[in-house]
């Protein structure tokens, strides 16, 4: 009982906000997300996996919504927080579109908003626990940006979240250019996507490419990517004893 | 209008269905000096007669930057003016701080028609004694947006408000249609010549009028007193010529020459007899 009491006096030193809730730790949470502009507008890529700590717990959770007509939203971190984004965008949009006036909320503007959201709740030390990637394009207009969980924000012509940044970000810098088609673009981002899967723990073989233009967008269905594991040193993993691979 | 026993309370109907508090605020505006508002489609012009009381005393502030992309020029109780130009420039300033985005004009004006609207419908408040001219950008262009005291607001291609505005939109019904694909410039003398109609014969100098412009790639600004008074004379923005001018724009499938002798008693008179 006494282990038990010792945990309390600590939050109660708080003060008056000792029964207040905040965000310590994510439960169950998406990996990497990957976007490039390309030359039609933006390209999007991330798996359908939602791990429980190191168990790979759900594998059919879109990670990647459309945001009113300009706009695609992407998230890593706690999905119920990302859940809560979505929620907060939907009456965003919503308020937007009852004015019916021709105007309507672009990317950078989505992106300025969830840019502002993500700040304020880190400065009150609740943060939403994800990493976003907010893309779109208006009146031809290609727009691509970032938005961390303590509000780091940014544009660039291709953002990743994660591991991504990690794994994903290098290959970008060296193989993306500006006037990539749809179909380049989608092999440059499935070849992040393998070298994810190969190195992700929580990565899972179920991945969605999305695409938005002036059109639209668009969210494939889910497929998975083919791997090889024929290298040697898989083979005969123990020849050579201790010490080899 | 006469005092009658419906007229006390804002929130009095009368008999006929009118609201008296509301239109004594209107007749408010037509007593204060006259604004003016035009627009084409890529800029806005306003426009101000700026009196002073006596000539010790300098003249009110009658126009307004909002933000680089939203002017509005007051007419009435300046002070009510000053108070909305603030809420204005509050909102337009939020917006952009959230959305990183220029507020849409359209919508700042519905959000200041509302708040005219409570004034209206409040025993312990008066509307506003103020019409505003907003002229502003958005993605669909320039547009020119006229607030009442009563919570309406309209689009206008060209408008006057304020005393003696009668003549100068007697002046803007004849030249609106072709504003839409006006220059900047043409934008601006046409403005000039719209204040000279409500000044009853007094001469048009910088120092009584105040213009400022906004539009594509220029961010709302007051032009300098230097500039304007060039611009009036370089269009010789005086009282006999105007006339001819239009005269003379008039008769342009005539081979008439500029009746610059000829003095056009009955078209100087007409415009200035109100």
């Amino acid at each position: 009982m006494n282990m038990v009491d010792s945990a309390q006096p600590f939050k109660t030193l708080l003060g008056p906000e000792s029964d207040s809730q905040r965000t310590q730790y994510p439960y169950v949470t998406g990996t990497s997300v990957v976007g490039v502009k390309y030359k039609d507008g933006i390209l999007m890529a991330s798996d359908m996996g939602a791990s429980y700590g190191s168990t790979l717990r759900y594998k059919s959770v879109e990670r990647m919504k459309p945001i009113g007509k300009h706009s695609l939203l992407g998230a890593s971190g706690e999905i119920s927080d990302f859940q809560e984004i979505l929620h907060y965008l939907d009456e965003l949009i919503l308020y937007d579109n009852m004015w019916d006036d021709g105007n309507s909320l672009g990317p950078k503007e989505v992106h300025s908003y969830l840019t502002r959201v993500m700040y304020n709740r880190r400065n009150k030390f609740n943060p939403f626990w994800n990493s976003l990637v907010l893309g779109g394009v208006k009146n031809g207009q290609k727009y691509l940006g970032t938005v961390s969980m303590i509000g780091v924000h940014f544009e660039d012509s291709h953002v990743a979240t994660g591991f991504g940044n990690h794994l994903a970000r290098p290959i970008l810098r060296e193989e993306w250019n500006e006037n990539m088609s749809y179909e380049d673009g989608v092999k440059l981002l499935e070849k992040c996507m393998r070298v994810l899967l190969y190195r992700d723990r929580s990565a899972v073989n179920k991945i969605q490419i999305a695409k938005i233009t002036e059109e639209g967008v668009t969210i494939s269905r889910p497929y998975a990517l083919k791997t090889f594991w024929e290298f040697n040193a898989f083979k005969n993993p123990t020849v050579g004893a201790e010490g080899s691979w | 209008m006469f005092r009658n026993q419906y007229d006390t309370d804002v929130t009095t109907w009368s008999p006929a269905g009118r609201l008296f508090q509301v239109e004594y605020a209107m007749e408010a505006v037509k007593q204060g000096s006259a604004a003016i508002g035009l627009r084409s489609k890529t800029h806005v012009v306003l426009a101000c007669v700026n009196k002073a009381n006596s000539e010790l005393s300098s003249h009110q502030k009658k126009i307004f930057k909002v933000d680089d992309h939203i002017g509005v020029a007051i007419a009435g109780l300046t002070a009510d003016g000053r108070v909305l130009s603030r809420y204005m420039r509050s909102e337009c300033i939020n917006y952009s701080f959230t959305y990183e985005s220029p507020l849409p004009v359209g919508r700042l004006v519905v959000q200041l028609a509302d708040k005219a609207q409570v004034c209206t419908q409040r025993s312990w408040k008066r509307p506003f004694g103020v019409g505003l001219l907003v002229g502003g950008l958005d993605e669909s262009g320039a547009h020119l947006y006229y607030n009442c005291p009563s919570g309406n607001y309209f689009e206008y291609q060209a408008f006057a408000i304020g005393s003696r505005s009668q003549a100068a939109k007697t002046y803007l019904e004849r030249k609106f249609e072709s504003f839409m694909g006006s220059s900047r410039d043409d934008l601006i003398k046409d403005a000039l010549f719209a204040i000279k109609e409500t000044l009853q014969g007094e001469k048009l100098k910088s120092s009584i009028c105040t213009v400022a412009v906004l539009g594509v790639g220029e961010p709302f600004h007051i032009l300098d007193q230097e500039t304007v008074q060039q611009l009036i004379n370089e269009h010789e923005i005086v009282e006999e010529e105007a006339p001819a001018e239009q005269e003379a724009a008039a008769a342009a499938d005539q081979d008439a020459p500029p009746a610059d002798e000829a003095p056009p008693a009955d078209q100087g008179a007409a415009p200035m007899d109100i």
